[in-house]
């Protein structure tokens, strides 16, 4: 028998028995930020191909909530400090070795840029609107005469925004579970299927529908292919992976995973849009109601039981 | 008139020049020397050893680091307390010190004029029992009683004495740090935190000494041993006779020591003739061979080898024995007086302040053993308590106690004497620092400060070296609280003993005694400790020295003719002691090196290192009962016991599947004590059956049993 | 010039010495602590094994907390102690979740984040850490091991030696002598 006690008496809050130091505020903001991406990825990307008109779901009006989303984010984010009036610390400098720096900075970008963004297609939706104080139209002009290299610096912005956070966890040399390369693209690309299946649910348009319910498909399998692949990783690594990917293969976190993310928030929803896709009338709600509780319930999980898995000694 | 003080009116010393304040620490009885450092603001900010005491060292022990937390404590007694009559009895209510001590000194003089002034008795622990020591004596009475003797070390030292013609003394003459093999049997340091023992143990570890540690449970000791004999509970005697029949047989003993300096070999060696490894085998379960090896690696060591005394050996009764057998296998082993082995302390002789000489007592303590005990040394402290139970009828009644520093309840096993001594007592005085139980039984308690508040006698132990140290006040003693001295004082004037307290102030007393001994009190603070020099310059025997020992004989008595004489067994035997019936474990109890006695389990520092104990279950026991980690279950005794509170189970394999260990001192069930109350289990509590060491009254308390009662049902159980 | 700790588990007897003098020197809330002391038992009884150890922030050469921190509060001094500003740092957490050793905590009352620093005030001062200098055993020792002949490079050269989850790439700084 194996035992190991500390015998000095340590109960530090939120470190002992085991890690939780990061509580709720940080998965919310996970899936706030990977949606934003994933919205403005696709907004800037079809600006970029010119099919603006063609999905203005996609272009104008789903961005309408990323300001409110990164807003809220960032509200959650800094809920989450402890030593919180300091914040403001983050943007004296920039850390390269620090993904949270990236990620400070790149809010700081984006955050601006999707009001603006946003804020320029209201006359659209409004057509007698007029910004006051005055100013604000002729930045609303600069904006749309520049909408092509905002899209390009917008699209290299949400890229980022949707890797940043996953590949700030596998920086974490101490927590097994976080730690491979496979978490920056996996969180990249359920943000990217969160947006889309948001796109999918605002639009009016069949075919605007159809062409993101095609696109979460895709963004669907490539999750599905990465998630396997990360558990191959881990069952092939060492003792301190292959004891996080227990958690997952007959721990407490077996059915949540399989169960709700990757049944119902994948599977599930594939499903349905190959049968919509096929002709069956299933409303647009469902599906993107499921990738996006699918998506939060995902970032839930991954923060908690990656603060559960370490390295005993 | 008693009023609220400053500094200046107890000390006539200028303000501090000096941040750093020497004192000596009361935590334990160890006494190390320390400096307590001040803040800008005057308060205490950390205490650290001095760096030439010997018991240190210059580094304290986490109970001496921690002290601090003693003087913080926000649950400390701070006004005097008296129990007001009626109601629930349970009520106390602040008094002022003039009331309170006018109380006393009536109750006194009204037992003195009908019992007689021998009837009031004092009960101690610790540097204030000089103080009321020194009072009672002026009064009249003798029957002063420390718990440490016969609840404690009281075996060993007749034991030492019978054999070797002296006492042990505390700290103990152990020469560990240039020890060859150090055994421990019956001792588990490092542990229990006796400073310059465990500094010395590591010094020893060092220099590559053998540990060999027998225990029934994997203490630390035993881990850091080069054999750990895990030994059946209550069968001791048995493997130290064999040790002495293996040593001997094959030879191994000093024999020119033996042949000098001892007496009684012959009918030694033919004592232990036919207790060989393979009896004791069967007896203590250690296999044959690792008793032979044992033994050799010891008498390999030889003479530089210690069989440690041990210090808490109050066990199953025959412990004066067992302790005999310990000193005839040191003294087979030529160890004693020898370097790596027993040294000869030395400590420096106080002068006595001049006070009249005290009245002669009628009866002492001695009549209260009531015929038994012939070979007490010091008063036997449960002998008081039945002398002041009236139903005893004892010819020599005890009708006041005075209880200073010693947490009664916690101490003396069989709480239900002292519960019954309790009632008939007419008066009870309670000092002491925290609202302790012992407090919630007395009519009076009265606030002592703690030892960084107040002066009190040189410290002066026994040591390589003399040394002498000076405690006196870091700061002003909190609330209304007071020093022993002015309670024994104030107490005295009001008695009409004046002539013996011939002093405003008891710095007054230091500094006449620091005159004396050529030094004075400016360098004392400067300093803190003061070095002298041996009369006898050597700590050994010297080559071909025989000294004369102090035994019937004039040698170290191998066969003791004292104990012969008074019709005990000169020679140690092994006697079966009663063990655990079905599905009870025998209650083992110690130490734990962050907490001392039940007087830190408040203090906050130390109580963030170990707030509570936990109940050691080996896992083949708590797989029977179905225990999980964090269980919590009842200990209930062989006699129906119940503690009080639940215990966390800890499953380890470092105890024995017959017994279970528990740490002293927690389970107070005393509300006052806010941090303290209600954590863990009070083993004194269950510690009902009390086995009585017929030579000198030690209370052997380790023929305990306990099962457990659990608090809900746990799954898989298979009882 | 690197510091570096090293404690001999041979001696160390568990009696928490290190933490209390820690938390006094240091002023560490009650209930927090920047050291701790664990004991692992290993086998059945009675062929047992127990190793008693004190630890605490392993001042790593490859600190993952240093790289992480998004405004530079967690740097590293000179000798190669990692220390935190504490007024740089805004709680963000990150450095606690990417210690493989658990040694950061969130101050309670301050908000920002606390660990053992080597005593550096001490240090500077030619002193030792509190732990180092209070441990009644003397099992612990404290020094430059880029200097072959201190004590603790001496003891580093004549004694097995290991150190916490190497595995986990953080090069820690604090030596077990097994």
């Amino acid at each position: 028998m194996q035992e190991e006690v500390i015998i000095s008496g340590r109960n530090i809050p939120h470190i002992d028995p085991h890690l939780e130091i990061w509580h709720w505020p940080i998965p919310v903001y996970l899936f706030l930020g990977g949606l934003a991406a994933g919205i403005l990825f696709f907004a800037a990307y079809y600006t970029i191909r010119g099919r603006e008109d063609e999905l203005p779901t996609a272009v104008k009006w789903s961005t309408f909530l990323t300001p409110f989303l990164l807003i809220i984010g960032l509200v959650a984010l800094f809920i989450d400090l402890k030593h919180q009036w300091y914040f403001w610390q983050l943007y004296l400098t920039i850390r390269i070795e620090s993904p949270m720096s990236w990620g400070a900075w790149v809010l700081m970008f984006i955050t601006p840029l999707s009001i603006l963004w946003s804020a320029s297609y209201v006359k659209e939706l409004f057509p007698g609107w007029r910004w006051k104080p005055d100013f604000l139209n002729r930045v609303e002009e600069l904006v749309i005469s520049y909408r092509k290299p905002l899209a390009w610096i917008m699209l290299f912005l949400a890229v980022i925004l949707g890797i940043y956070t996953g590949i700030l966890l596998s920086a974490f040399n101490a927590r097994p579970l976080w730690n491979n390369a496979l978490l920056g693209p996996l969180f990249l690309t359920s943000g990217l299927s969160t947006g889309a299946a948001t796109i999918m649910w605002m639009s009016k348009q069949h075919h605007e529908r159809s062409i993101f319910a095609r696109i979460d498909l895709i963004l669907i399998g490539i999750e599905l292919f990465l998630i396997i692949h990360l558990f191959m990783g881990f069952l092939a690594g060492p003792e301190v992976q292959l004891e996080a990917a227990d958690m997952f293969i007959s721990g407490a976190y077996a059915l949540p995973f399989w169960g709700l993310v990757v049944g119902l928030g994948m599977i599930l929803p594939a499903i349905l849009e190959v049968l919509e896709l096929r002709g069956v009338k299933i409303p647009a709600a469902f599906p993107a109601l499921l990738i996006l509780i699918g998506g939060f319930i995902f970032r839930f999980i991954m923060v908690e039981a990656g603060q559960l898995s370490s390295y005993p000694y | 008139m008693l009023k609220a003080s400053s500094l200046a009116q107890y000390t006539r010393s200028p303000e501090w020049a000096t941040k750093a304040i020497p004192n000596f620490c009361e935590v334990c009885f160890w006494k190390c020397a320390k400096w307590v450092n001040l803040d800008e603001d005057g308060n205490i900010r950390s205490l650290k050893g001095i760096d030439d005491d010997p018991h240190c060292n210059g580094r304290l022990c986490p109970r001496g680091t921690g002290g601090l937390g003693m003087y913080y404590d926000k649950d400390r007694l701070t006004t005097p307390l008296m129990r007001v009559e009626g109601g629930d009895g349970q009520t106390f209510k602040e008094v002022s010190w003039d009331e309170a001590l006018s109380f006393i000194a009536e109750k006194m003089n009204s037992l003195k004029e009908r019992y007689g002034p021998e009837s009031v008795a004092l009960f101690n622990h610790g540097s204030s029992g000089k103080h009321f020591t020194h009072l009672l004596k002026a009064f009249g009475s003798t029957n002063i009683t420390a718990p440490s003797y016969a609840q404690c070390r009281g075996p060993r030292e007749v034991g030492f004495k019978m054999t070797f013609g002296q006492t042990l003394g505390s700290p103990e003459p152990t020469d560990i740090r240039d020890t060859r093999c150090l055994v421990l049997i019956g001792s588990h340091l490092g542990e229990n935190m006796h400073n310059g023992q465990v500094q010395e143990m590591s010094d020893a570890i060092d220099q590559g000494a053998d540990i060999i540690t027998v225990d029934p449970r994997y203490s630390t000791a035993a881990s850091k041993s080069r054999y750990w004999l895990p030994i059946k509970p209550s069968t001791d005697l048995a493997l130290l006779l064999s040790w002495i029949h293996v040593i001997i047989e094959e030879g191994l003993y000093d024999k020119d020591y033996v042949e000098k300096h001892t007496y009684g070999f012959d009918r030694l060696r033919h004592h232990v003739k036919r207790m060989t490894p393979e009896w004791c085998y069967g007896i203590t379960t250690i296999k044959p061979d690792l008793i032979r090896k044992t033994a050799r690696t010891m008498a390999g060591a030889s003479p530089a080898v210690i069989v440690h005394p041990g210090r808490h050996v109050t066990w199953y009764g025959d412990d004066t024995q067992r302790t005999r057998a310990i000193a005839i296998l040191n003294a087979l082993l030529g160890s004693w007086g020898r370097r790596g082995g027993f040294y000869f302390s030395e400590k420096v002789k106080i002068p006595s302040f001049p006070t009249p000489d005290y009245p002669k007592a009628k009866w002492s303590w001695r009549e209260l053993l009531d015929g038994k005990y012939p070979l007490a040394g010091l008063s036997v402290s449960q002998t008081f308590i039945e002398a002041s139970i009236a139903e005893n009828k004892s010819e020599h009644p005890i009708k006041g106690w005075l209880v200073s520093g010693t947490n009664l309840p916690l101490t003396i096993p069989d709480n239900s004497r002292f519960e019954k001594a309790v009632q008939d007592v007419e008066l009870f005085v309670a000092v002491d620092t925290m609202p302790m139980e012992v407090t919630g039984y007395a009519d009076v308690v009265l606030p002592e400060c703690t030892y960084l508040e107040r002066h009190d006698d040189l410290r002066s132990s026994p040591h390589r070296q003399p040394y002498i140290a000076l405690r006196m006040p870091a700061v002003e003693p909190l609330g209304d609280s007071k020093p022993a001295w002015w309670m024994a004082r104030e107490l005295g004037l009001k008695l009409g003993l004046d002539a013996y307290f011939p002093y405003e102030h008891f710095e007054e007393v230091l500094e006449w005694q620091l005159k004396q001994l050529g030094t004075s009190m400016e360098e004392m603070q400067m300093t803190g400790i003061k070095r002298f020099e041996r009369q006898n310059p050597s700590l050994y025997l010297k080559d071909e020295e025989v000294p004369y020992y102090n035994t019937l004989s004039g040698k170290i008595e191998l066969y003791s003719t004292e104990l012969e004489q008074h019709g005990f067994d000169p020679l140690p035997n092994y006697v079966a002691h009663p063990e655990p019936p079905d599905n009870y474990y025998r209650l083992n109890y110690g130490r734990a090196p962050m907490h001392t006695f039940s007087r830190t389990s408040n203090n906050d520092y130390l109580t963030d290192l170990m707030e509570t104990n936990t109940v050691w279950v080996n896992p083949r026991v708590a797989k029977i009962w179905g225990f999980k980690k964090g269980t919590k279950v009842k200990l209930r005794n062989q006699d129906g016991v119940v503690s009080d509170f639940p215990i966390e189970v800890r499953i380890t394999e470092r105890i024995r599947w017959d017994s279970i260990y528990i740490v002293h001192g927690f389970g107070h069930n005393n509300k006052k004590l806010t941090k303290a109350y209600g954590k863990g289990v009070n083993d004194t509590a269950l510690i009902t059956k009390v086995m009585t060491d017929p030579i000198m009254g030690g209370t052997g308390m380790r023929g305990n049993f306990v099962t457990f009662e659990l608090i809900e049902e746990p799954e898989n159980a298979t009882i | 010039m690197r510091y570096a700790m090293a404690i001999d588990t041979k001696k160390c007897v568990g009696c928490s010495d290190c933490v209390i003098a820690c938390q006094i020197e240091n002023k560490v809330p009650i209930g927090y602590c920047r050291d701790w002391v664990t004991e692992t038992v290993v086998g059945t009884y009675p062929d047992l094994e127990m190793e008693i150890r004190s630890e605490r922030c392993n001042h790593c050469d490859n600190a993952p907390c240093v790289r992480c921190c998004p405004t530079g509060a967690s740097y590293i001094d000179e000798g190669g102690i990692v220390l935190v500003t504490p007024n740089k740092c805004i709680g963000c957490g990150a450095c606690i979740e990417s210690c493989p050793y658990d040694a950061r905590f969130s101050h309670p009352t301050e908000g920002h984040v606390d660990k053992c620093t080597f005593c550096v005030h001490r240090v500077k001062k030619g002193e030792q850490p509190a732990c180092v200098s209070v441990c009644p055993t003397k099992c612990m020792y404290f020094g430059d091991i880029n200097d072959p002949s201190s004590e603790i490079s001496q003891i580093l050269s004549k004694r097995k030696y290991k150190v916490l989850a190497p595995e986990a790439g953080t090069r820690p700084q604090v030596y077990y002598l097994i």
